[in-house]
């Protein structure tokens, strides 16, 4: 039998398969990919239109990624999404308006720029705290529920905060609300980055995989010891905090919001990018926000045909691949050294046991 | 003392009564079997045990602790662990990811270390791992860590999940037909490794088994049901000649042809 004692210690160390410093190399690469649009940005380039269009980009990113971890990695069906959106552009825009725009600064003009930038962040992060907590409190009683139940409860709930923000004259019920702009480009873009971060981290925690063995077998998850109900309101808080998130820099992006723009519909779109780009893949998120929101840009001019082509693109997806663009690989994937799928080819390091 | 005592305990769905007023202990260290004929309750039993069903009636004591009203994870977390009779593996995952979720509940670091990635997370995840692929390696998986669940052989399924049980770091295993679809020399070869496993671990370990000749060879105690009410217990010999497990097995008739010819 067996010696326990005897397990390799190279063997531990290579057990993921990546190269070291992998997550170095991505970051780099973000960073140039930032200085780049920065520097079309300054050439003339790129115009405010695209740079909005790249803002939104970053925007649905976070929406889609944030949505993906409670459908795609815990595989808990939720069609609220919009709702923490609203929840996170509201509190945020409330916020400034009464809070940063009473407020009169003094001082050297780097500091008023820092003691602004300070507060739109405070105000970002409430937003997206509302959002959360809206998230445990609707999320401990929802998730006892069960896939289409589920969905419904989750509808039900993007649909009440919409009619409560139509009938909220507070924040201008469905004349819609005016909100300051403060999101620019690299705020949508280090955000949207922080955030895909910080999930892709918690994924690949140890918290992150019993999330996972949520969605695998729920059942086999309770009987090793995984408190279900807790990593499902875990991912569905998280979930709501980005949105909110999201919802807060949209806010501030396109300067006005009124509860129609955060409809069903809306929850919709975010969740036809998360199939599409595949559930379970943040780098399927990631390709497929971008892609569709440069899709819907280009179809712009063709006005009500471009939901029919919009809806044709999805069928020929599901047709070809149903499991969506990316399936649950992940970019990083590429630079594993392979080791599945050939049995009969001993693993080199086996043999220095 | 005890590891695990059941009292008087039933179940009933509706007006069939699954479990009828079992009683049953369990010393630590012990290898017991629990079998029965297809529908006995055997199952329902260990549904109950790990906090599947309520029970409609009696009491679970595992280290002086009550087991009812417990959920699942609790039970899991206060010790028993159980594998499935029809594999339920986390499919899609890693053979190393199946084995690490089972330590989630031992891991150290908390879910904002996660996040930042912190000194933590590194120890936690290092020592999950090595955790883990010390256990693949008593089962033999170790060289197939990074193999998709769904693709393993049979038998290496079976295998997984009782790693995945034992990661779990119980003090009683629940073993539902471990050797439900394996050959008579996987059977072996399993029954050796549970005997193995148990004194390795020092685990205490309880086996549903549907086939009677393989009980025979590795429990030490065995407890017989059937209709949900126990019928018999003792040692392997005693249970083999005992009248009412044939005839629970074999039917009325042949057990008074055994009585004859005992006589």
């Amino acid at each position: 039998m067996a010696d326990t004692n005897q397990v390799n210690q190279m063997q531990i160390a290579n057990v993921e398969n990546y190269p070291r410093g992998l997550r170095w190399v991505i970051l780099v690469g973000v960073l140039l990919l930032y200085l780049g649009i920065l520097g079309l940005k300054e050439s003339g380039s790129l115009n405010p239109y695209h740079i909005q269009i790249l803002c939104l980009i970053c925007i649905n990113i976070v929406l889609v990624v944030s949505l993906n971890l409670i459908n795609g990695f815990t595989g808990q069906f939720s069609l609220g999404h919009a709702g923490f959106m609203a929840v996170g552009a509201y509190v945020s825009a409330f916020l400034t308006r009464n809070v940063i725009n009473q407020l009169t600064f003094s001082g050297a003009e780097w500091l008023v720029t820092l003691e602004k930038a300070g507060l739109f962040l405070l105000v970002i992060l409430a937003g997206a705290l509302v959002a959360a907590f809206l998230g445990v409190l609707v999320g401990l009683p929802t998730l006892r529920l069960r896939g289409d139940y589920l969905a419904i409860a989750t509808l039900g709930l993007g649909e009440i905060i919409r009619i409560l923000l139509i009938n909220l004259d507070v924040v201008g019920g469905a004349r819609g609300y005016a909100v300051p702009k403060l999101t620019n480009f690299s705020w949508a873009f280090w955000l949207m980055v922080i955030a895909v971060l910080l999930m892709v981290n918690f994924i690949n925690s140890t918290h992150g995989r019993a999330c996972i063995s949520v969605r695998e077998d729920e059942i086999a998850a309770e009987a090793m010891g995984i408190n279900t109900t807790r990593y499902k309101v875990m991912a569905f808080t998280l979930g709501a905090f980005f949105a909110g998130l999201s919802g807060a820099l949209f806010a501030h992006l396109f300067v006005y919001i009124s509860p129609q723009i955060f409809g069903f519909l809306r929850s919709i779109d975010i969740l036809v990018m998360v199939v599409l780009g595949g559930l379970g893949s943040i780098t399927g998120s990631i390709t497929a926000a971008i892609f569709i929101t440069v899709v819907m840009e280009m179809l712009r001019q063709l006005v009500e045909l471009r939901v029919i082509i919009f809806a044709v693109i999805l069928i020929l997806v599901m047709l070809v691949r149903p499991q969506g663009l990316l399936g649950n690989r992940e970019i990083t994937d590429l630079f594993r050294r392979k080791q599945r799928g050939d049995p009969d080819e001993p693993a080199q390091h086996q043999k220095a046991v | 003392m005890s590891l695990l005592s059941i009292k008087k305990l039933s179940k009933s769905f509706g007006g069939l009564i699954a479990v009828n007023n079992l009683s049953l202990d369990i010393q630590p260290g012990e290898l017991v079997g629990l079998i029965g004929p297809n529908g006995a309750g055997k199952t329902t039993v260990f549904n109950i045990l790990t906090g599947v069903y309520p029970p409609s009636s009696g009491e679970i004591w595992f280290q002086e602790h009550s087991l009812v009203g417990l959920k699942p994870y609790q039970i899991t977390q206060k010790g028993i662990a159980r594998t499935f009779q029809n594999i339920r593996l986390f499919d899609n995952l890693t053979v190393l990811d199946n084995v690490r979720i089972a330590l989630h509940s031992h891991s150290a670091y908390r879910v904002t270390s996660s996040f930042i990635r912190s000194a933590s997370f590194k120890k936690g995840e290092n020592s999950m791992r090595r955790k883990a692929m010390e256990i693949l390696k008593i089962f033999k998986l170790d060289d197939k860590y990074d193999e998709i669940a769904r693709n393993l052989p049979y038998g290496e399924q079976r295998r997984l999940e009782i790693s995945r049980a034992l990661a779990a770091q119980p003090r009683l295993l629940l073993l539902d037909e471990p050797a439900a679809g394996m050959n008579p020399q996987e059977t072996q070869e399993l029954m050796e490794l549970i005997r193995w496993v148990r004194n390795a671990f020092s685990l205490t370990v309880l086996l549903i088994e549907h086939d009677m000749s393989l009980v025979m060879g590795v429990c030490e105690r065995i407890y017989v049901l059937d209709y949900g009410m126990l019928i018999a217990q003792g040692s392997p010999q005693e249970i083999k000649s005992h009248p009412r497990v044939i005839e629970a097995y074999l039917g009325e008739e042949v057990a008074t042809v055994a009585e004859d010819q005992q006589h």
